[in-house]
């Protein structure tokens, strides 16, 4: 069944993975969107404030993105959303790791321009084994909302 | 790079364009985000966004391709200039990334930064926090794209 607005309360919505990310995955991305050493060369990697050969930040929140995809938006009324409010990078994805996305609901609310739609705000926390977290994303995606609802 | 010093509030610059084909929209929908507008033509036209739309985290992973060849061009430049550069740190994180307009294929997105604010940071000594709102518009001059960009940028004296 497809989730509609009326499926989104707020709390914990569901924890989604593991997500195996390779190195192989992690220099493909960096030489197409962020070839900067720190994400292509372990040399240099090392010398970085990151101390080691680390995925893109726009990596990890593109793996989020599918993560919350194959989780619960490809089976939800979802007609997109309009930007990300925050975005943390609290420590590099590693090569190997394996990612857990936690989803929680921060808050659902019918749309006022648009009364069959919703918009609801979810706060996603990507953490490799250890449970570290790794990056916090704020955003908004809206939802269509039950026909009945709607009216 | 240039370093924290040298850097002001109101500092604009051009950082790049590129077009995004139907090609490359559903290379990385299919990968990364794909939902049925992000990977189909006929089910774009038929969504909100009346068009096959590249996927938000696509528009983002590209105004990042930009801002490295445009920090590699910046580089170029002062290193031709005999001047020393900056290498930056990784960035904390952002803030208001809007899609205010779907990128459709075919669409040309051409990117602009300005610097907004700086300031020193409190947790590392020697390097500086700025802060830039980026914008792309598309090639009939709608603002499509928008992001509060946070760097961690070396000081001089300290390096």
């Amino acid at each position: 069944m497809t989730l509609t607005f009326e499926d989104f309360l707020p709390g914990r919505f569901g924890t989604f993975g593991p997500r195996h990310v390779s190195r192989d995955e992690i220099l493909e991305f960096a030489a197409e969107f962020d070839p900067q050493p720190m994400h292509l060369d372990e040399e240099a990697a090392r010398k970085s404030m990151l101390k080691g050969l680390s995925a893109s930040g726009w990596h990890l929140c593109s793996i989020m993105m599918r993560m919350l995809a194959d989780g619960f938006i490809a089976r939800t009324a979802s007609l997109g959303s309009p930007g990300v409010n925050e975005v943390r990078w609290l420590a590099p994805l590693r090569p190997g790791d394996d990612l857990m996305l936690e989803v929680d609901v921060l808050e659902a609310r019918p749309s006022r321009s648009r009364p069959e739609t919703g918009i609801v705000t979810f706060k996603s926390t990507a953490r490799n084994a250890a449970g570290e977290a790794l990056c916090e994303m704020t955003s908004p995606i809206i939802v269509g909302r039950r026909a009945e609802a709607a009216g | 790079m240039r370093f924290f010093e040298d850097i002001k509030v109101g500092d604009r610059r051009e950082i790049g364009s590129f077009t995004f084909t139907a090609a490359d929209i559903k290379t990385f929908a299919a990968k990364f985000d794909p939902q049925r507008f992000h990977l189909d033509e006929e089910e774009g036209r038929k969504s909100l966004f009346g068009g096959l739309t590249a996927s938000g985290w696509h528009v983002g992973s590209v105004f990042m391709k930009l801002s490295v060849a445009d920090f590699q061009r910046q580089a170029k430049e002062l290193a031709a200039r005999g001047e020393r550069v900056a290498v930056w740190g990784p960035s904390p994180g952002f803030r208001e990334l809007r899609w205010i307009r779907p990128v459709l294929a075919g669409d040309t997105i051409s990117f602009v930064g300005e610097v907004i604010a700086k300031r020193a940071s409190e947790s590392r000594p020697g390097w500086g926090i700025l802060q830039g709102r980026n914008a792309g518009t598309n090639q009939r001059g709608e603002e499509v794209f928008s992001i509060l960009a946070t760097a961690f940028v070396p000081m001089r004296e300290t390096t």
